[in-house]
């Protein structure tokens, strides 16, 4: 839309109006961020007697001292590394080349194969049958069957083979007269040319898997496996019981809430981390994936 | 499909040579495949098979298959079952909440963000409304719980300003709807907006153009030129969000809610988690989940359908 014409006061007015609608939607969305940073930089005192609004009171790193010198801390936050990075390997190894296959002309079936695929969009045996199949495969308490049991989703395939249709044929035709099989044509030419696809899908797959809880929980017993996420909810719940952890704390320089805003903040940083990455993409991703089923 | 069109596809002998060629000659296609439908099977088809537990009096020692059939004992059990029903009320509650004060957000802020003109302040703000749909639902909750706590939660530091006495948000079950539900869009309405933002960019430019010339004003194309023009794009998030109306998000559910607050907060999937996974009852659990995921199905089926018939060409 043409954003020049500027005729009139009411036009003005308009804009002025909006914009501050829009910072106020803005800083409401940022406040909790600020709130809980600033709490875990206050002194557990002033935490608990609810006197922080906006920056620190009392500043003090004493939370983080205290989160970071928890072993399970480190534990869960190293378990976490693995299961984004080894599960979002998983996923591209399985995906590309499938997806790949499913856009193929060639391939006999491709209409049945890509309703196998679009089927479990729609349809999910539920909670109950998939815990059961995965006891069933031995892949409870595994650090394998995190990685392999969420390998795969059908939109995230639709994505790819939706991009991978959009590539012209003729620029394989140079890697084919060179005799290239299909593994040297999808490696050499389609992978290259797909990068902003396979990058909104690896975005998609590595905050999933960083953020990734449900499953994390129900599956895995042995505290040696679980994520950053698990680990987390597990300190939040005993800290906010108000049992006699949560009352040990109190007279500390550190408190049960400024403890679960360090272990916030710190498990905030990686996404924050990989966020340009993330918004660059991602926008481009969510319309890629909806426009065919 | 072109399967049946080789070469000689009149004799049956033909088509087998001509597919025995076909393998020859593509069959690094099929091995690319293989790994992708291999999964599938395992990990979401297999668990299909399994449902038949819903039919069964299931016992992990005799398994799937080895189990005695009950026919529809669990489900008559369920709809006798006033924990269900609640369960089932919630969900719908929830969802329908949701949709009314949910849906027109992204849509008001999609409008409003098209009529920032500082580019800056435009892209600041946008990057910081997508980010908590990045942000795990544990943390969320996380803050939430921290929010709304009754000791030395913001919320209630606010309210004390105003001489109200502290409450203790999450054990009311009168406040976990309205709690849930806003964090839900507190979470998701910038991240939705992309959408609309998607289909206002894709508005002609002429047509403002000349309703500049007619002197239109800019609060007079918002409500006459971009809002008729992403209609269809409303229309069509409208419906699949109603056919996707039992999905909510229990994962939140679960995180925020406890048993004073069941009332109103317990859904079917919270549900089934109780029933199935912590408390045992695999086959009444998975009865529950059966017929959720087959209503789920039917919504869902029919919502696609109509969103195509409706776009006719394509989604967004």
């Amino acid at each position: 839309m043409s954003m020049k014409h500027l005729y009139s006061k009411g036009d003005r007015r308009f804009v002025l109006i909006n914009s501050i609608l829009i910072g106020i939607f803005t800083l409401s969305t940022l406040y909790p961020f600020i709130y809980i940073t600033s709490l875990s930089f206050s002194s557990g005192f002033a935490a608990r007697a609810g006197t922080v609004v906006l920056t620190p009171i009392d500043t003090t790193i004493e939370a983080y001292k205290y989160v970071l010198a928890q072993p399970m801390f480190w534990i869960s936050y190293k378990n976490t590394f693995l299961y984004t990075i080894l599960g979002t390997l998983m996923s591209l190894i399985i995906i590309i080349p499938g997806s790949y296959a499913l856009s193929r002309p060639q391939l006999k079936g491709r209409r049945f194969w890509n309703l196998v695929v679009a089927f479990t969009m729609w349809f999910n045996a539920g909670l109950i049958p998939f815990f059961l199949n995965m006891r069933d495969l031995g892949l409870l308490d595994s650090y394998f069957g995190i990685i392999i049991g969420f390998a795969v989703n059908g939109f995230n395939i639709i994505l790819l083979r939706n991009f991978f249709e959009g590539i012209p044929q003729s620029f394989e035709e140079a890697a084919r007269m060179d005799g290239a099989n299909e593994f040297q044509v999808l490696w050499k030419v389609y992978v290259p040319l797909s990068k902003p696809a396979i990058a909104t899908v690896s975005l998609f797959c590595i905050v999933a898997r960083w953020n990734g809880f449900f499953w994390a929980m129900v599956l895995l017993q042995d505290e040696q496996k679980i994520p950053l996420q698990v680990f987390l909810r597990h300190t939040i719940s005993t800290l906010s019981d108000d049992n006699e952890f949560g009352a040990s704390l109190v007279d500390a320089t550190y408190s049960a809430e400024t403890v679960t805003a360090a272990i916030i903040v710190c498990s905030i940083i990686p996404i924050l981390i990989i966020y340009p990455f993330i918004q660059r993409y991602f926008e481009k991703g969510i319309l890629l994936g909806g426009v065919k089923e | 499909m072109s399967d049946a069109t080789g070469p000689n596809q009149e004799n049956g002998e033909g088509l087998v040579a001509h597919l025995i060629d076909h393998f020859k000659k593509e069959w690094q296609l099929y091995v690319m495949l293989l790994p992708t439908i291999a999964w599938l099977v395992v990990f979401l088809y297999k668990p299909m098979y399994g449902l038949q537990i819903a039919f069964k009096d299931y016992s992990i020692f005799r398994g799937i298959s080895g189990s005695p059939w009950v026919g529809f004992e669990h489900f008559e059990t369920l709809f006798q079952s006033e924990q269900f029903i609640r369960a089932l009320k919630n969900t719908v509650i929830i969802s329908f909440y949701t949709l009314i004060f949910g849906f027109p957000v992204p849509i008001f802020l999609a409008l409003m963000f098209n009529e920032v003109l500082n580019r800056w302040f435009k892209k600041t703000s946008q990057t910081i409304v997508y980010l908590p749909h990045f942000i795990s639902s544990v943390i969320i909750a996380g803050i939430v719980m921290t929010a709304f706590s009754p000791s030395a939660g913001i919320i209630n530091t606010f309210l004390g300003w105003f001489g109200v006495e502290p409450i203790y948000f999450l054990t009311k079950p009168e406040w976990f709807r309205p709690i849930f539900i806003g964090t839900g869009i507190w979470q998701e309405a910038g991240f939705q907006s992309i959408v609309y933002l998607a289909a206002i960019a894709g508005v002609s430019p002429t047509l403002y153009e000349s309703a500049v010339v007619d002197g239109a004003s800019r609060w007079q194309m918002m409500w006459k030129i971009t809002l008729p023009s992403i209609l269809p794009t409303i229309i069509i998030m409208l419906i699949i969000r109603i056919g996707n109306i039992l999905e909510v998000s229990f994962e939140m559910i679960i995180l925020l809610y406890q048993p004073a607050t069941y009332e109103t907060a317990d859904v079917v999937n919270t549900f089934i988690y109780r029933q199935g996974i912590q408390g045992g009852q695999y086959d009444l659990a998975a009865a529950a989940g059966l017929f959720n995921a087959v209503v789920a199905f039917v919504l869902v089926i029919s919502a696609n359908t109509i969103s195509k018939r409706f776009s006719r060409t394509s989604l967004w």
